[in-house]
């Protein structure tokens, strides 16, 4: 039996709903979320790891999914930017974004916030510093970032409520 | 840009892997962390025909304190050496290093056998390795071998690793007695590649004078490069201004740097020196780097 496969079918959760496909092995998880489940939030800029456009989260930790293929997420839980906001509202952490004026087109918006998400997680408290130095992955063409940090203080200084678990 | 077609498989073992491997050829691959190969693969950079996901391999991912030294496993994430209290507390260089590899992203999938078996000459890890003589085990279906770091790297992107062969373990030799430590590194912006760095670690004998010294340089040789003269240099020092420029220039002197599109070869040899004096400086100046 050969082990190898150019097709292999994933069971995984994205924001909390069960999905199965049968994808690509080259598939990109980006490209999966985008293209297989309509998730077009995530977006895709450099594709080799350094603009963090395409940044969501993973069993609980921020990563580049374009440097992941959609099979490695086999049993894998995803968190992408559309399961931030809770039914009809946008997250404190969005609303930070929306109040500092920390977006222009918003095509970096997404992976700023699941980058914000993950770094508040591990340090709720941050100082200023640690907040640019936790962004410096992520880059921006329009606002030249200072509502960025703004923001991401803002919501720091608020707190960001838990997720729900359940969601449709 | 997409990867090219290439077949793929999860190991359930290591055996299995080795096993993967031996059937293969050079178009045959390991998937770890994937934060360097992948970029190569999106790029159509890198010739892979099968890609052998070894992420399951728990065994693989381990920190071990073993009579002072550090043994661990290739598929340890970055992250995880970052926030390690074993290494803070065995050797608190390796934990400065692996906070500076690029973001959090990056770390969060990294490893350090990823890191080591790509070999970019700018690579943490593999200025690390060279210069605390680290020990790399690289095992086949059929055997493993213990190959020195410093006799590891061949050129960039190049190593002593065979088709068949797999990075399973970094050994970190026991700092002896109490150590010192230095780490600089200069890039433009934070998680780049480093224009140059510099890591080194000094033992003290019971009068307080430097017993052994160990500096290597990153980022401006074809592949971290551990200067051997340092050590006669301040072998017997307390730290005294006129040892540490001269192991500093030693270090400059030593290497043989490019010009890319980040710095000219001159660039890179004055930062050198600058970076080889502060880490210095850095280890005689810090209590907290005092062991």
């Amino acid at each position: 039996m050969d082990h190898f496969s150019e097709r292999r079918t994933i069971h995984l959760r994205v924001n909390g709903q069960e999905v199965q496909c049968t994808v690509e092995v080259r598939k990109l998880l980006a490209d999966f979320l985008r293209e297989d489940l309509g998730l077009t939030a995530t977006r895709l800029g450099c594709e080799h790891g350094v603009c963090g456009a395409c940044t969501l989260v993973l069993n609980g930790d921020s990563v580049r999914s374009c440097l992941l293929f959609a099979v490695q997420a086999d049993e894998a839980e995803i968190l992408t930017v559309e399961g931030l906001a809770p039914e009809g509202r946008l997250s404190q952490l969005q609303q930070a974004f929306w109040d500092n004026h920390a977006l222009q087109c918003g095509f970096c918006t997404s992976g700023f916030l699941m980058t914000a998400y993950d770094l508040l997680q591990k340090n709720p408290h941050p100082t200023e510093e640690e907040v640019r130095y936790g962004l410096s992955g992520n880059l921006c063409r329009c606002t030249g970032y200072a509502n960025i940090v703004k923001a991401v203080l803002a919501a720091a200084s608020t707190g960001i409520e838990p997720l729900e678990t359940n969601r449709k | 840009m997409k990867p090219l077609k290439f077949e793929y498989a999860r190991a359930e073992s290591v055996e299995q892997a080795l096993s993967f491997l031996a059937e293969g050829d050079e178009a045959t691959r390991i998937l770890a962390g994937g934060q360097s190969l992948v970029p190569l693969l999106n790029l159509r950079v890198a010739q892979v025909t099968r890609l052998i996901d070894i992420n399951g391999l728990s065994e693989l991912s381990f920190i071990a304190r073993e009579n002072g030294a550090l043994r661990v496993g290739a598929l340890t994430r970055h992250r995880d050496l970052e926030l390690s209290q074993s290494v803070r507390a065995a050797q608190p260089l390796l934990s400065r290093a692996a906070a500076e590899i690029g973001h959090l992203a990056i770390r969060n999938r990294g490893t350090i056998g990823g890191s080591l078996a790509h070999a970019d000459p700018a690579a943490e890890w593999p200025l690390l390795s060279v210069t605390l003589d680290a020990r790399l085990t690289l095992r086949s279906k059929s055997n493993s071998r213990a190959v020195a770091a410093r006799n590891f790297f061949a050129g960039p992107l190049t190593t002593a690793i065979q088709p068949d062969e797999m990075l399973c373990e970094v050994r970190f030799p026991a700092p002896a007695g109490r150590t010192l430590w230095g780490f600089q590194e200069f890039c433009r912006r934070p998680g780049d590649f480093a224009i140059a760095a510099v890591a080194c670690q000094i033992s003290l004998d019971e009068r307080g004078l430097c017993a052994a010294a160990a500096l290597g340089v990153g980022g401006a040789h074809s592949t971290p490069l551990f200067i051997s003269d340092v050590e006669k240099v301040l072998r017997g020092s307390r730290g005294e201004d006129t040892a540490l420029k001269e192991a500093a220039e030693k270090a400059a002197t030593a290497i043989d740097p490019s010009s890319d599109l980040h710095a000219s070869a001159d660039y890179r040899r004055r930062l050198v020196k600058v970076l080889a004096l502060r880490a210095l400086k850095q280890a005689w100046a810090e209590p907290g780097s005092r062991t």
